[in-house]
């Protein structure tokens, strides 16, 4: 290209000009006091929403804080999960970075003619900037065109009240402006500086496009250019917080301020309160019950429906939709709390119960792939469980729940069997496993802590002693608290019924105090959970994947080759994988076994697709089409697999069910990991020789 | 030698086939040289009362507009007369919804002592004794009613007795007038009959249950025929519920209802966990399966190995001819 | 309006193993888990909606010993208003007629619109506590209520009648319902509601304060005399009915005959 067609004009001063009679940088002046007022009101007034909220500490641990906000925040770590959205969106962040400084720039600009940040002047910002600019105008392009043409189901909601399309299409459209209007700024200035070059493709592709334009009308072209931009920004700057798009300045605050706590410990019913302060009501009911942060999570919700993408409650159509929460709790706040104008009279629709429903809030199995996804790190889980906490002290709890949280009161477990048989399981196939039950004062350097299914439930006893015989084999001394132990109340804390909960932890730390144990081990990652997070146990508590990797790695049991043709994946259950990041503990065990032919799910780690045994899912028929466990089945078989190895009760009554009611017995079976080394141990040596150890 | 009355429960225009069960009780109560009576109350109950005088030594009936709807409270008004005169050594009525309903109330007003729901009766001396079942059918009670000249009541569960066949007695229908100060206290408004499929299992005495084991719709038609022949409510495992032949209403299980029936047939089930955690009370369990280890072995108390094609009407077919 | 519940503690027999205990008339009781009788539990759920839609008192009453303080609490955690407790040591060995007797010696003295109860326990299994209970009080009764709306006075009940029909009925107050199953979902009781009731006064009465002689409550007072307890003989395994199809069926028909109530 070359420059001659341009000829040299007067490069456009929007400072030196009055426009409307008034001195440029005056009324640049009252343009930007207009905006900043108008944008610090509206952020005041939805920030006061804010201060309704129940307490919440987040300003601890500030190191840790700053490292999520770079990663999370300005690394979008969670973006790549969705490769198309997520690169666009990592492109637009970036992209607004690069032009934040530009804003600046242009802004300066209106006061002093030739305004320049430092270091953001030279010719190489320039390009930078203008090919940002190109590439967002790209990308509004190619947003529109997903919103309008191809419209991912992502986008559509089927639980969805109303849609907020129409916000982002204003949004995009102002970004589009903002880009257009800087670009025929730039090209009004261009000739003047040396014309088009590939270094300023955006620019140059304007000054093109405005040949026709008669020299003379440049600089007024110019000018309108720059006061069109500026206006814009500052519409665009108020507009944010007006629309869903508080998100843009919300969610970095956001990430910020997110959970710090083990991702499996549901917060407490109230935060700031003195220990044993029973606070006279629980749960969130209206919208002000929520902390703060929890309604800073509403306004920093992009909409992006990730969370809802990923949710198996959702994916099995079952009423809920997580994304839809932070919606109608967003909408719910802004109609209640208007920018502009009072409050609207008379009473607000009830929140939990009205907009939110019971059974929405039932069909959640916490399994935390909502939170794990969302890329501004928007907690579900414990939002949840506090609604949920509302309607267990309203006595509104679907009636299969009542029974068994009925009997996990008055016997310890949700299946109603007599407490005193608790300890039963060790021997219940006339065998012992080496597992002792512990009498009060008896001592052990290892406690297996069964919880309710595998010291009740047949099939889930046999991995109990199962891994018991393992002990054994490794010469590892295991005890167990009989009938002194109850549920763990993992369960019921999560199903919101607070008070059982601390009532079953107090009688589970009387039964552990009234031993000398050292460490505890547990075959369900829920009670690892309830141990390690609710308890807040002082002694190591520990996975089974985890100790039988730890037995491994000391050469303590020597599994044998394990070829027997088949392929074998693991499915990572909620509660060990995202709760509680264990992930490598049980693929090092499989890798131990020689011979054993593995694959992964696509689904596989924090990505793991939960079986639909969380909140007691167990003791009701969710009202999903599918079964979660079924969904699951499939996409081990997606993978190749013929055998799933769980490490989790749960998961292996859902799938075994799901196996046998999608008629899929005998071409893939499920065992626990604890099952499946047993079998790695035995098949080349007769049991006795691996027990006598 | 004694007296023993019989209060029938009618059903719309019939009677209730268990008044046959209670004269087989009253007959051996009242001994060689005894007499049985019957009571009925409805509107227009002319052919019921001779129905029972084939059976009963002395039928009394009832017969008035204001009787025309059973109704435990204004029946125990009409009846109270009758019992007060006295004369009876024992009174018997069904432990049915209507027992239920009259006897308690009837037996304070006539000041006799009631035996409730019992498995058998005898004289213990003068008092009326009985064996009744108590916690869910675990534990069985032996009761006496209190030695007072008054007699006893005693309601009678179904089944308990063999029913009498068909009398050839002659009995006398005596014309019952309602006392002056007859006031029924209930004004009904409507009946309602319950939509098929409406049945609440959790109410059902006698349950078959379905399993996979049916394979397809028309083993579900085989088990309803044997659920018919033995009077029982149809429930079901989750896969039968789960492929749509069942309502989920019918589901028995950890995670569908529970149940507290006296017989519990499962026919195809393999007796999971989550499925037997929904039978709570002790029933008596009969299985039919056609694998030798399954689980509901384990708990059921008397099974048959066997094809349930073949087992089902087979069974069908002797219960039908047992009833005759 | 004022409206009484009468409700009851019994164990929860499901799954447990039952010995009887020395003196042959009762359980053993150490190792069984007790809670509300669950028809109790449909009444005290009905009394509570009535005072909700209607305003009122709701009174729980229960004939027990000081262990039966725990169904009058969890009563109070579904919204009852208060709890008497009628314990005397007088009531031990109550037919259900001594029970009625009791109960009636404390409803008499009190305002009461509608009263309640269970349509039977799950324990004594008769069925007869409320029949009784109305005819002393000599107000009407509908028993197995499957419905209940109160309306002006008058209470329209459908209840559970022959041949498996229902009937909706219409009572003038003062009236006695017994709840059947099917009357509603009660409310669930978190351990919280239980707490928060804990220090709420429970008034205890004993025979004496009701003004009955102990000849006519308890043992004495009854009707009908438990003679003992006995365990039907129970089978571990089931018994496998072997031979032929035919041989099979008939032993089957036999034991239905025997056990299954046919
Ligand atoms: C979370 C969860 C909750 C659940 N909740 C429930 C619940 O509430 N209720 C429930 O029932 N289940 C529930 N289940 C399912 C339960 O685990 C079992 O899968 C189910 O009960 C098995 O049903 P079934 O016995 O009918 O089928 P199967 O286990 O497949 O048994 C079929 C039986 O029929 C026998 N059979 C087959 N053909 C014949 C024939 N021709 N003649 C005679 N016998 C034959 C077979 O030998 C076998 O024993 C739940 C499962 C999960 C995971
Ligand atoms: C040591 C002992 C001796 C006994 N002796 C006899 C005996 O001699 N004769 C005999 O017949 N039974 C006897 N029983 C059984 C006992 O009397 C019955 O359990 C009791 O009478 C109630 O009857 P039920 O449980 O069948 O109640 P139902 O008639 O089935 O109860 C219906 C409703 O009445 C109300 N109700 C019942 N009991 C109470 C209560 N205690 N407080 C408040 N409301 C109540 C509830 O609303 C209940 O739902 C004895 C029990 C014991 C432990
Ligand atoms: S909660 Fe997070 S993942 Fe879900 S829609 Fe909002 S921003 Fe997206
Ligand atoms: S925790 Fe799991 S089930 Fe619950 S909303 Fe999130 S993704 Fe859905």
């Amino acid at each position: 290209m070359s420059a001659t067609i341009l000829v040299p004009a007067a490069d456009p001063e929007p400072a030196s000009g009055s426009p409307l009679g008034i001195p440029g940088p005056l009324l640049h002046g009252l343009l930007l006091l207009v905006a900043l007022a108008a944008f610090a009101w509206i952020v005041r007034r939805r920030l006061l929403v804010l201060r309704r909220g129940a307490p919440d500490p987040r300003l601890d641990r500030l190191g840790e804080r700053l490292r999520r906000l770079l990663v999370i925040g300005f690394g979008q770590s969670r973006q790549l999960r969705y490769p198309v959205a997520g690169i666009v969106h990592v492109l637009i962040f970036c992209g607004f970075l690069v032009l934040l400084f530009r804003s600046l720039t242009l802004l300066g600009q209106g006061f002093w003619g030739g305004f320049a940040i430092p270091g953001f002047a030279g010719p190489v910002y320039a390009a930078v900037k203008d090919w940002t600019g190109l590439v967002m105008l790209g990308c509004c392009a190619v947003a529109a065109y997903r919103r309008l043409y191809v419209k991912p189901a992502r986008y559509h909601d089927r639980l969805a009240l109303r849609s907020h399309g129409g916000e982002a299409h204003v949004i995009l459209g102002l970004i589009a402006l903002l880009m257009v209007a800087d670009a025929v700024f730039e090209a009004t200035t261009l000739a003047a500086h040396g014309g088009r070059s590939w270094a300023l493709p955006l620019a140059s592709l304007a000054a093109f496009a405005l040949e026709a334009v008669p020299d003379s009308a440049r600089p007024g072209l110019g000018v309108f250019a720059f006061w069109l931009h500026n206006v814009a920004l500052c519409c665009f700057g108020c507009y944010l917080p007006v629309s869903k798009h508080f998100h843009v300045i919300t969610s970095l605050p956001n990430v910020f301020l997110g959970k710090l706590d083990p991702a499996g410990r549901v917060k407490p019913p109230r935060h700031g309160l003195p220990p044993g302060a029973q606070p006279g009501e629980i749960g969130v009911r209206r919208l002000a019950d929520f902390t703060w942060k929890h309604l800073l999570d509403f306004f920093s919700c992009t909409d992006c429906g990730r969370c809802s993408d990923v949710c198996p409650a959702y994916a099995t159509g079952a009423p809920l939709s997580p994304r839809q929460i932070s919606v109608k709790c967003r909408d719910e706040a802004y109609a209640a709390h208007p920018v502009f104008g009072r409050p609207p009279a008379g009473a607000r629709p009830e929140l939990v119960g009205g907009l939110i429903e019971d059974r929405e809030l039932w069909a959640c199995t916490t399994c935390r792939a909502c939170e794990d996804v969302c890329p501004v790190t928007i907690e579900y889980v414990d939002k949840i469980v506090d609604m949920r906490r509302f309607l267990v002290d309203d006595g509104r709890v679907p009636a299969g729940m009542q029974k068994a949280l009925g009997h996990l009161e008055k016997k310890g477990n949700p299946y109603g069997k007599p407490g005193k048989k608790r300890g039963e399981w060790v021997a219940a196939d006339g065998g012992d496993c080496g597992v002792r039950v512990l009498a009060a004062g008896a001592s052990a350097p290892l406690c297996f802590f069964t919880d309710s299914a595998t010291a009740f439930d047949p099939r889930i006893q046999r991995i109990g002693r199962a891994f018991g015989r393992l002990l054994r084999a490794a010469g590892a001394d295991c005890g167990t608290l009989g009938a002194d132990e109850v549920d763990s109340g993992h369960e019921a804390r999560r199903v919101g019924e607070e008070g059982l909960f601390e009532s079953l932890r107090e009688q589970n730390l009387q039964a552990l105090a009234a031993r000398e144990v050292g460490r505890v081990v547990t075959t369900d990652p829920h009670a690892l959970n309830a141990l390690r997070h609710d308890y807040r146990l002082g002694e190591p508590v520990l996975h089974h994947s985890e100790l039988l990797a730890e037995l491994i790695a000391a050469g303590r049991l020597r599994p044998f080759a394990l070829a027997d043709g088949r392929t074998y994946t693991f499915h990572d259950p909620c509660y060990l994988g995202r709760h509680n990041g264990v992930y490598e503990a049980p693929r090092a065990v499989l890798a131990a076994i020689p011979g054993l032919r593995t694959v992964e799910m696509a689904a596989a780690r924090n990505k793991s697709f939960c079986c639909g045994g969380g909140s007691l899912y167990l003791f009701r028929e969710g009202e999903g089409e599918r079964r979660m466990g079924e969904l699951r089945i499939e996409q081990a078989e997606l993978a190749g697999a013929q055998v799933v190895v769980t490490a989790c009760p749960f998961c292996l009554i859902n799938f075994e069910d799901a196996i046998k009611t999608t008629g899929r017995t005998g071409r893939i079976e499920v065992v626990d990991l604890a099952e499946l080394l047993e079998r790695a141990l035995v098949t080349a040596a007769p049991p006795a020789a691996t027990t006598g150890a | 030698m004694k007296q023993v009355l019989v209060i029938a429960e009618r059903r719309g225009a019939v009677l209730d086939e268990g008044v046959f069960e209670l004269l087989t009780a009253a007959r051996a109560l009242a001994g060689g040289g005894g007499r049985v009576a019957a009571a009925v109350l409805g509107h227009g109950i002319g052919g019921l009362a001779a129905e029972l005088a084939r059976g009963f030594d002395r039928v009394f009936a009832f017969d008035d507009e204001r009787l025309a709807e059973p109704d435990g409270d204004g029946d125990a008004q009409a009846l109270l007369p009758l019992l007060a005169r006295g004369g009876f050594d024992a009174v018997l009525l069904a432990h049915g919804n209507l027992g239920i309903d009259l006897a308690p109330g009837l037996s304070v007003r006539a000041g006799m002592p009631l035996l409730a729901d019992c498995l058998e009766l005898h004289w213990a001396g003068q008092s009326l004794a009985g064996t009744r079942a108590v916690y869910g059918g675990k534990v069985h009670a032996r009761v006496v009613a209190a030695a007072g000249g008054t007699g006893a009541m005693a309601t009678v569960r179904g089944g308990a007795f063999a029913p009498a066949g068909p009398g050839t007695v002659a009995g006398e229908v005596v014309a019952a007038a309602l006392p002056a100060e007859f006031a029924p206290r209930r004004r009904p408004l409507r009946t309602l009959r319950p939509e098929a499929g409406e049945v609440d299992i959790t109410q059902s005495e006698r349950l078959v249950a379905v399993g996979r084991g049916i394979e397809d719709e028309d083993g579900l038609q085989l088990v309803r025929g044997l659920a018919a022949a033995l009077g029982a409510d149809l429930c079901a495992s989750r896969p039968v519920v789960d492929k749509g032949w069942l309502p989920r209403s019918c589901q028995v299980g950890t995670s569908g209802v529970t149940v507290r029936p006296k017989l519990y047939v499962a026919v195809g089930i393999s007796g999971s966990f989550q499925h037997m955690g929904g039978i709570k009370g002790s029933p008596f369990v009969v299985a039919i399966n056609k694998d030798r280890a399954a689980p509901i072995f384990g708990v059921a108390d008397v099974g048959i190995v066997g094809d349930l094609s073949e087992v089902v009407p087979a069974l069908e077919a002797a219960i039908e001819e047992q009833k005759g | 309006m004022d409206i009484i519940v009468c409700i009851k503690r019994v164990p929860d027999l499901a799954e447990a193993g039952l010995e009887i205990a020395a003196d042959g008339r009762g359980l053993r009781t150490e190792d069984l888990d007790f809670d509300i009788n669950e028809w109790d539990d449909y009444a005290v759920e009905a009394a509570v909606r009535l005072k909700e839609q209607h305003g009122g008192v709701v009174t729980a009453i229960t004939v027990g010993d000081e262990d039966a303080e725990e169904v009058l609490r969890r009563a109070l955690a579904m919204g009852a208003d208060q709890a008497i407790l009628l314990d005397d040591a007088a009531f031990a060995g109550a037919d259900p007629f001594a029970i009625a007797t009791a109960l009636h010696a404390c409803i008499r003295s009190l305002p009461f619109d509608v009263v309640l109860c269970g349509a039977v326990t799950s324990d004594g299994a008769s069925g007869q506590v409320g029949g009784m209970l109305a005819a002393l009080l000599d107000v009407p009764q509908v028993a197995l209520a499957t419905g209940l709306e109160v309306d002006g006075g008058r209470a329209r009940v459908r209840h559970e009648v022959e041949g498996g029909l229902e009937r909706e009925v219409e009572v003038a107050l003062p009236c006695l319902i017994t709840a059947q199953s099917g009357l509603n979902q009660p409310r669930y009781v978190s351990i919280r509601g239980i707490r928060k009731v804990a220090d709420v006064a429970i008034a205890a009465r004993s025979a004496g304060d009701l003004g009955l002689a102990a000849t006519a409550v308890g043992e004495a007072g009854s009707r009908v005399r438990l003679e003992g307890l006995l365990l039907p003989p129970a089978g571990k395994r089931a018994e496998i009915l072997e031979g032929s199809l035919d041989a099979a069926v008939a032993t089957l028909v036999e034991r239905l005959r025997e056990r299954g109530g046919l």
